[in-house]
This record gives C-alpha cells, structure tokens and sequence, in this order.
C-alpha cells in the first residue's frame, strides 16, 4: 500500500482536473487577445474561470491576476508594491518563517535599499499582532505573514494583524495563502487583506498555475511586462487550461473541505497522538493553532533526516525533510530554528502532510514502519549520539 | 462550415503526442523535482531530460538552460536580469523598434531606472542593418537585443552577422527566438548568441511553458527569487509537465522541420498565386526569404477590423499580428517602423500564419475567401 505524505510539496491533480486541462489545451487552444471566433471562445473560458476563482475566493473578478504560480505571486506583491510605494516608504515587515518565495526577495529589496525586519515566532512557529504593532513605522509600506506555515502548520493570526493595520491605511498586507487554501478558511474582507497568494499545485491543481490577489485600488508595478495580459499587471500569452484546471480543483477542494474537514482534523489528531507515543521522536507541531494537514517531528539525533526519509520509502511511504525547496542540501530548517527548538533538533525535522484522500488504516501501518526505521537506523549508527 | 485556423504565430494547437505525455506526466510523475523520494526523483530525472532535449537542439550545455513561464517571462528575464547584474559596467543598451512588446515594455521599465536604450530602425522589409548595430555600439553598452525573427512580418534578421561583431565587444547578444525556434535550426555558438528566448505553445506545445538559454559566462539577477530551483536562476516548483510538454514539441518540431518548411513555402505560394491570378491589389509585407510560416499581406483601400471580421464570418482566423486591446487594433508598431505612420499599410494588412492540422485545400479555400472579401469592401 503506498502512502503518500507530502502534500505540502505537491499534491497528485485530481483526475477531473487533468480532463478539463487536456480538454482545453486540446479544443480551445486560441489565444485570448485574438479578435477572431476561436480566441473569443478561450476568452471567454477565461472569463468563466476567473469569475468562478473570484467566487469561491470572495473577491471581484478584477481582483484576481494569474501567475505561474505561488512563487511568482508572492515575487509580485512584494517587489510590485516597494517599487509602486517607495517614495512612501521604505520599510517592509515579515516574519522570520516566510517561505523562500518571500524571505528572498525581501533579501534582494534589502541589497536595493529597503529596509526589512522579520518578526521572530515563539515556540508554537507564531508571531503575535502585538509584535507587529510594535515594528511599524510611518514609512512601513508593506507588512506580508503567511497565514499557514509549509513547515509546522502554525497558523498565524491573520485577522489580528488585520485588525492592527486597519489604523494604518497606508501600509499594504499581503498574505501567502499557498498552503492554506482549502484547508483553513480566511475572511479577506474581514481581515483587511489587500494582497494574497495562492498556488495551484498544493490543492491537487496542476503546476504552473498560481495567482495574486489584488485588492481594488491597490497598485503595483508589473514584474513581467510585454503583452499588457491581466490588465496590464502581467504579459504573457495566458495559460487557459490551466487556469481552467485550476478553477475546478479549487471547487473540488472546497468541496472536499465541506464534507471532509471534520474528518481530516480528527485525522491530524490521530496522527499526533501515535507519533506522541513515540518516545524518541520529538514533536514540532503545536496542537492548537495548527493547520489541520500538516505535522512536524525531529528525529532522535545520530539518525540523518534524509536516510530516514528513504528507510521509510522503502514501504512505500513517502514524508519529507523540511520545506522540499531546500531539501536537497541539509541545513537546520528555518522555521524550526526561529521556534527556538536549537540547532540539532532543527537538523533532524521530518515533515508529514496530509490530503483529504489520506485515510485512518495508513496511521498504523505509517507509524509502525517509522517506528521501524528509527530502530533500524538507530542500531546502524551505533545509537544516539551526543547531539541536542 | 469548417474552421480554417490560420494564426499558428499568435498560438497554436498542441500536439496531440504532447498532450498524451504531459497527461501522463501529470498522473503518473506528480511529484515535486524537490524532494528527494520516489516521486522527487521521478520528476527530477523527467527534467533532466527534457533539458538536455532543449539543450541539444540549442548547442548548449544542460546547465544554461532555465526553464520559464513562457517567452514573455524568458524576455523580460533576458533584459532585466542582465541590466541588474551588469549595471556597474554601463547602462546602455541596444535594441530595434519592431522587437515584441515583451521586449519593448522591459527596456521601458529600465529606462525608468536610468538605462539608455538605443531602438534600431528597420528597412522597409523589416531589417535592422549590421552597420547600424555597429555605429550604436558604445563603450558602455552592456546588451543588444535583437530578435531572430519577426512575429508580424517573419524577417529573419542578420543574426549571425551582429553576433560576429558582438564578438569583439563585450556587450551581450540576446535574441528573441520565439518565432524562430522549431522551424530554423539554431546554433548559439555558431551565432554568437549568449541569450535566447523561446516559448513552446509557438511550436505545438503547451502555454505556460518556455525557456531562457544563459550563456554559463553571462552574469544575470533571477526575476524570480525564492527555492534553488533552476541553480537559483528562476524559483518557482517546476512545471515539468509544461517543461515535458516542450521537449516533446522541440522533438517533433525537429523531425518535421524540414517538410514543414517546404509545405508553408508551397502554401504561401499558392496564396500568391491566387491573389495574382484574381487581379487583386495586394502587397506583400516582410521579405521573400523570411519565416516561412508567415504571410503578411496589405490590401490597399481595405481596414484591416474589416477585414478580420469578415474573414471570421467566413470561417477563417487570421490575425492583424499586433496587440489588440478592447476589440480595438491599434496600428502595429512593425508595420509602422518600416513602412512609416502614413502608410496606408499600417491599416490594410492581415496576418496569415500556418501550422499544424492545416490543408492545401484549406488554404486555397482561405485564399479565394480573401479575394471574394477583398473585392466586396474595395468595391465603390
Ligand atoms: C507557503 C508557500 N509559499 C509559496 C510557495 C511557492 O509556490 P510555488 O511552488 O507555486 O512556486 C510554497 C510551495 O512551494 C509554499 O509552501
Ligand atoms: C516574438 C515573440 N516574442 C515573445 C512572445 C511572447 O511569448 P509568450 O506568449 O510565451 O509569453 C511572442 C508571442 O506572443 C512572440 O511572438
């Protein structure tokens, strides 16, 4: 039985969602800008598949620009909005947890000028609204947290945030929804949201599919430019099936979220309460303001994450070192490390993430055989060593 | 009625044996390149190959291939990415004025931030001269773009002359290549390109999918930051069904080059022959050794919105080959460049491209629908 566990990485596209694009890419192939019948058509479902998003999403569909994907969109919002403001402000507030996508270009805007503070999180991987009340300025043009963590769930305190920046009108808040969608809802209207993030491939959509949303009124300077596509905000010819695709797993998602988030949370539970059984493991994931897929433990030190990782492959199980961005090189995850949990645990952390189609029967025989590789790899290294 | 499809440059359709491989991909090697179990690995060698496919057919190394969301992305990368990582050299670039707006609106967004762009005229056929290039050419210019092709008109510019004289210059070459790529065979060492931009649904492959060819030694800032993806070129979880989509494109495009060649060279003679034979009055737009895949025509004492809507209404979808914004076409800036504002070309001519799925009967058929159209709006 195969068992796959890295959901956060990418998700298998629902089959529902591969008929629609090969339908697409197969019928409607034209270009949207072409004036003659066959563009209009594929305009058309262009149409149809942003006012459907923006539905679903409780946004206008003027508000929606599409994008290659997560790490596009959050590229966007951040370098659209220092360029668009900096004669505003210069200063930007994140978080020390933000996915690379974010974290590295606040990093470039820093090499160009702009001046960046990322919040610490406390053990449970979440900032408060306070600290973020704290580190604003007058020339505070952007504050951007991710509502849901890819590393431990920790979610963050979205609508706080919101709260605090409504007294400041002229700072922007963008939010990376990427792993959050589907899974915890978010009131955009309520929690003041002008700019958010959201990637196809994480709720069983296809790669290469993404988009930004842009609050009415708000302007950023076009990262891609040519065509003038998307209303200018981004060039390029539009990936119609795709993004038709993308519609429809997002139906199916929220679908999946009505019927099936109930069942999913106890399943998170359940997971957590048998890996808490193992004494050797160490767990990261806070079971309160947590987002219900997603389960973070290290490893007993002396055992290497990535061997791990393929003793358990071996029964078809598939989880992941860390965030899977920088999981071919080993380093200490970031997020871990700004918990506080020290260097050596940080080292050692195994990621398991949840879709709606994993099951209660994969618990046991899942952790049986990590109880198995711990005791496997463990007698190969000689036991635990003298790490943290 | 049938279709006739005849705007192959703006998109075209997807091979169906691409279609089936990125249907496959997308079932079966779902995971992401990134990480490091079965399925990461799966995915990450399907990449692999996919780029030493593009690479070969480029003359390239794997790692100077990095794979974009498309050739606009690839353009803008190409432009900006080289002005970032080269601005303490100089802030002068070159390029021409019938270039795609994907160039043209980078090189406007650089000259907000203080780089000096030089546009290039063309000659009434569309084409830049060497000698041009040469006399532009400063000390401090640090890039020339120019496009291997024409997307409206489908001149083929003197490549392999510019990159010659680029040799002696420390400038970087950047071509746009995303008409070119498929029907002409490029060699970037042979040309002395050091950037090339391509897109693979030009070529029957899907959108969302194309690719910036980097010269390992041309220092370049990523457009987008993030995962190591790409060597830290381009972040972003890869698209590999897109990226597969595209090797398998450039595969076929390869081995059908030289047919398809041959078989848009006799459509577009057949369509000459039965604008000829019918008396019509009509120019060819472009130059006679251009892309063979297109056919760009002005039919004095015509508007082109007319045009275009009445070829629709008989079923045939040809393009102005500029950007239309509101169901409006604004006078394409090509055609404006080589024939001047006054031209009367600027706003009479259509845009025929072939492609895959196209017919000799198809063809005649368009060809004598345009006469019949033609003659009705020029009758007084
Ligand atoms: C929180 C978060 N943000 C952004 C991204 C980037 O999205 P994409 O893979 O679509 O570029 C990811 C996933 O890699 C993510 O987990
Ligand atoms: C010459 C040229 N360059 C760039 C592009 C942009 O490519 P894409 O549509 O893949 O963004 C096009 C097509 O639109 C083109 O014809």
């Amino acid at each position: 039985m195969m068992i796959y566990l890295d959901n956060s990485a990418t998700t298998k596209p629902f089959p529902e969602v591969v008929d629609a694009f090969a339908t697409v890419a197969s019928h409607y192939f034209a270009n949207p800008s072409s004036l003659h019948g066959l563009g209009m058509k594929a305009e058309r479902l262009l149409r149809q598949a942003r006012e459907q998003i923006a539905a679903m999403l409780d946004v206008k569909p003027s508000e929606i620009v599409f994008t290659s994907g997560g790490t596009e969109a959050n590229n966007f919002a951040i370098k659209g909005v220092a360029w668009q403001y900096r004669r505003r402000g210069r200063h930007i507030i994140t978080t020390e947890i933000e996915h690379p996508s974010v974290a590295e270009p606040c990093r470039q805007l820093e090499e160009l000028g702009f001046e960046v503070t990322y919040l610490p999180v406390g053990p449970d991987g979440r900032v408060s609204a306070e600290q973020v009340a704290r580190a604003l300025r007058d020339d505070t043009i952007l504050v951007s947290v991710m509502h849901v963590n890819n590393e431990v769930g920790a979610v963050q305190p979205i609508e706080e945030i919101g709260a605090v920046l409504a007294r400041h009108p002229k700072t922007l808040f963008h939010v990376d929804r990427v792993q959050g969608i589907g899974k915890v809802p978010l009131d955009v209207k309520r929690c003041g949201i002008d700019l958010f993030t959201v990637s196809a491939h994480k709720f069983h959509g296809l790669r290469g599919a993404g988009l930004l949303y842009v609050r009415d009124g708000v302007r950023l300077t076009p990262l891609i430019a040519g065509g003038g596509q998307e209303r200018q905000l981004r060039s390029g010819t539009e990936n119609v099936a795709a993004i038709v695709a993308m519609a429809k797993a997002l139906r199916l998602a929220l679908e999946r979220y009505e019927r099936d988030i109930g069942r999913l949370r106890e399943l998170k539970a359940e997971w957590l309460q048998a890996l808490a059984a193992i004494p050797s493991l160490s767990i990261n994931t806070a079971e309160r303001g947590s987002a219900p897929h997603i389960i973070n433990f290290s490893l007993p030190s002396g055992i290497k994450p990535e061997v791990f990782v393929h003793e358990l492959e071996k029964s078809e199980i598939y989880v992941s070192t860390t965030s899977a961005c920088s999981s071919k090189r080993r380093a200490p995850s970031k997020t871990l490390l700004a918990m506080g949990v020290g260097e050596g645990r940080a080292e050692r952390g195994i990621r398991i993430s949840l879709s709606f189609d994993n099951r209660r029967e994969e618990i046991k025989p899942a952790v049986a055989a990590i109880q198995q590789a711990i005791k496997t790899l463990s007698e190969v290294t000689g036991s635990h060593g003298d790490e943290v | 009625m049938e279709r006739i499809y005849l705007d192959h440059a703006a998109t075209s359709p997807i091979h169906p044996d691409v279609a089936a491989g990125m249907i496959q991909s997308m079932t079966e090697q779902f995971g992401n390149p990134s990480s490091i179990h079965y399925f990461g690995r799966q995915s990450r060698r399907a990449l692999d190959e996919a780029r030493s496919a593009i690479a070969r057919s480029l003359g390239a190394k794997e790692t100077e291939i990095v794979f974009t969301s498309g050739g606009t992305e690839a353009d803008n990368f190409a432009l900006i990415g080289t002005a970032m990582a080269n601005r303490e050299r100089g802030r002068h670039l070159i390029t021409t004025a019938i270039e795609h707006h994907a160039v043209l609106r980078a090189c406007e967004h650089l000259q907000k931030q203080g780089f000096d762009v030089t546009y290039l005229p063309v000659d009434e056929h569309g084409r830049v001269s060497v000698e041009d290039v040469k006399a532009a050419l400063r000390d401090d210019t640090i890039l020339v773009s120019i496009m291997f092709a024409n997307n409206e008109v489908g001149t083929i510019q003197p490549i392999r002359e510019i990159g010659a004289l680029l040799r002696d210059h420390p400038a970087y070459f950047h071509t746009d290549a995303v008409q070119a790529y498929g029907l002409i065979p490029i060699d970037v060492n042979e040309y002395g390109i050091d950037l090339l931009s391509l897109s693979s649904h030009k070529i029957n492959g899907p959108k969302g999918s194309g690719a910036l060819y980097v010269r390992g030694t041309v220092r370049i800032t990523p457009l987008l930051f993030g995962g190591e993806q790409e060597r830290k070129r381009r972040a972003g979880t890869e698209n590999v069904p897109g990226i597969i989509g595209l090797a398998r494109a450039v595969e076929i495009a390869e081995r059908t080059r030289e047919e398809k060649r041959k078989q848009y060279a006799a459509w577009r003679e057949a369509m000459l022959t039965i604008f000829r034979s019918s008396g019509l009055d009509f120019i060819v737009n472009g130059s006679e050794d251009g892309l063979p895949h297109i056919f760009n025509v002005a039919f004095p004492g015509t508007n082109v919105e007319s045009l275009l809507v009445n070829l629709d209404l008989a079923g045939i979808a040809a393009s102005s080959g500029s950007a239309c914004t509101a169901g409006s076409i604004d006078p394409s800036h090509v055609l404006v460049a080589m024939c001047g504002n006054e031209s009367e070309r600027i706003r009479s001519s259509v845009r025929f491209s072939f492609g895959l799925g196209n017919t000799t009967e198809q063809i005649e058929r368009a060809a004598e629908e345009t006469v019949k159209i033609v003659k009705r709006l020029t009758k007084r």
